[in-house]
């Protein structure tokens, strides 16, 4: 097993099958009444969110959690870090707490791994910058895996926003390490020149989402991250909802066992209407009951044996 | 302290291998077990059989089996995975999660028979109590071996053992079941030949 979860890309097939699979073990635990396993004892896991986030951190606290693990929860808000404290020094506080694993969320891309360079514990990527989130992306395979049997040979469009979305990365090196097939699409300021070959070549690239649609089993709609929006992209947020956003017609013309995911947080009326985010198609809120089990196997995988 | 190691003039080691169960002897056992099973459950009324992967689930099926055959009653089998409370999962590299697996009726209320291949440590047992602890509230618990080899670390007995070998601790049982290994058969690898 390997040390840390950084990237997408650190996981091949079987390792990520078995995340996947204890995920699924994971997830039975949460229809017991005593949703608790005793796997943590005594392990200390630190979430440290430098970067606003109301379901990962909940998710990866409430995994924790069930495993029995201490968890201590470090929002940039509110610390030191509004004193000046560096990253490394942060990490050298957690490291003297003795730390057995860090989840970090941080603005910038790359920051987890600096991060592994200076702790002895895991540490967990739970977003950086516009680079990965590959629980995110577990947590996709794990509901695609789920809804539709298999992942192998599905195809997978991603959606929008892909120049600033870790989620979107994540997802193309772990569903091709899968062997699913993914186009991005998306208008062609916000897909980076060469970005499919560069993550995993037999990435398609599209920038009209209606021819798409039809052939896709599996539609993930991003988030237009207006925070980082710091150019026009595109003319209006009304013309990107009508080229590019999921409405009810479009669904429609899906295969009719295709699935609609987001990973949250949405805005409606943008890239998703309340009809298709509401519709029995959509795996949002599944997403996010997945995720606490995906996260749940990523910690016990990681810490639960003696893997120093 | 320490003797020079050559000093010592020891015979040339063979491996022993000793078969302390055969094919027929297994199966034998395991109808004693249903047997006693039925006479000590008032006809195996309200229990439930939970095998403790990897060989006690096979052997669980078996012994619901022969129930079956000889009473006619059929009793609920699952499977109760112990992994994650295993007292030493810090010790080994990260160890693989199985599925538990309970019967529709479920545990709560009902007689659990626990189902495994060797007794040893008893710390096997141990943490399948405090699996079974967190699934439900069984009204009774009792433990059924295929062998009981001795060397207990923990205050556990079994109500149904099919064989009580003598060993040392230098010994290995290795118990093999047609459904997971091909063949069925218990051996004891020994320390020194005798």
């Amino acid at each position: 097993m390997i040390k840390h979860l950084l990237s997408g890309g650190d996981l091949d097939a079987d390792t990520a099958t078995e995340i996947l699979d204890t995920a699924a073990e994971m997830a039975t635990v949460a229809g017991r009444e005593i949703k608790k396993l005793p796997a943590l004892r005594g392990r200390t896991v630190v979430n440290l969110f430098y970067e606003d986030s109301t379901r990962t951190r909940i998710s990866f606290e409430a995994a924790a959690k069930r495993l029995s693990a201490d968890v201590i929860n470090f929002s940039a808000k509110g610390s030191s870090v509004t004193k000046g404290e560096s990253l490394k020094d942060t990490a050298l506080t957690l490291q003297a707490m003795g730390a057995d694993a860090v989840v970090v969320r941080h603005p910038a891309s790359g920051a987890p791994h600096r991060l592994a360079n200076w702790v002895d514990g895991s540490v967990v990527n739970a977003g950086d910058g516009t680079h990965e989130h590959p629980t995110q992306a577990l947590l996709d395979a794990y509901t695609m895996r789920a809804r539709l049997g298999r992942l192998a040979g599905l195809s997978v469009a991603v959606v929008g926003d892909v120049l600033h979305s870790r989620v979107a990365r994540s997802n193309v090196l772990l569903l091709s390490t899968l062997g699913a097939k993914v186009t991005l699409v998306g208008p062609p300021t916000l897909i980076p020149v060469d970005i499919a070959g560069a993550l995993a070549p037999g990435t398609d690239v599209s920038y009209d989402l209606d021819s798409v649609l039809p052939n896709v089993d599996v539609v993930m709609m991003l988030r237009v991250q207006r925070e980082r929006m710091n150019d026009s992209y595109f003319p209006s947020a009304r013309e990107y909802a009508r080229r590019y956003g999921l409405d009810g017609p479009r669904m429609r013309r899906l295969p009719e066992h295709a699935i609609v995911m987001h990973p949250g947080p949405m805005n409606r009326g943008m890239e998703i209407t309340a009809e298709v985010a509401d519709s029995p198609r959509s795996t949002i809120v599944e997403q996010v009951t997945n995720g606490v089990s995906v996260r749940m196997a990523v910690l016990y995988l990681l810490l639960g044996g003696n893997n120093r | 302290m320490a003797y020079p190691p050559a000093a010592r003039s020891s015979p040339p080691r063979q491996p022993s291998v000793k078969v302390i169960l055969t094919t027929a002897d297994v199966q034998r056992v395991v109808d004693r077990i249903a047997h006693q099973i039925l006479e000590k459950t008032q006809g195996a009324a309200n229990t439930v059989l939970l095998g403790i992967p990897t060989r006690g689930t096979p052997l669980a099926r078996r012994l619901a089996d022969r129930i079956s055959t000889f009473e006619d009653v059929a009793v609920p089998v699952g499977v109760l995975d112990i992994t994650l409370y295993r007292d030493d999962l810090r010790r080994h590299a990260t160890r693989a999660v199985g599925p538990t697996e309970l019967p529709p009726g479920g545990i709560d209320g009902k007689r659990i028979i626990l189902v495994d291949d060797v007794l040893f440590s008893g710390r096997t047992v141990r943490a399948a109590l405090d699996a079974l602890n967190d699934v439900g509230r069984p009204a009774s618990v009792q433990l059924a071996v295929l062998v009981d080899r001795g060397h207990r670390e923990l205050p556990i007995r079994a109500d149904y053992v099919g064989k009580n070998i003598p060993t040392s601790l230098a010994e290995s049982v290795k118990v093999t079941l047609a459904e997971t290994d091909g063949t069925d058969e218990v051996k004891l690898y020994g320390g020194t030949a005798s």
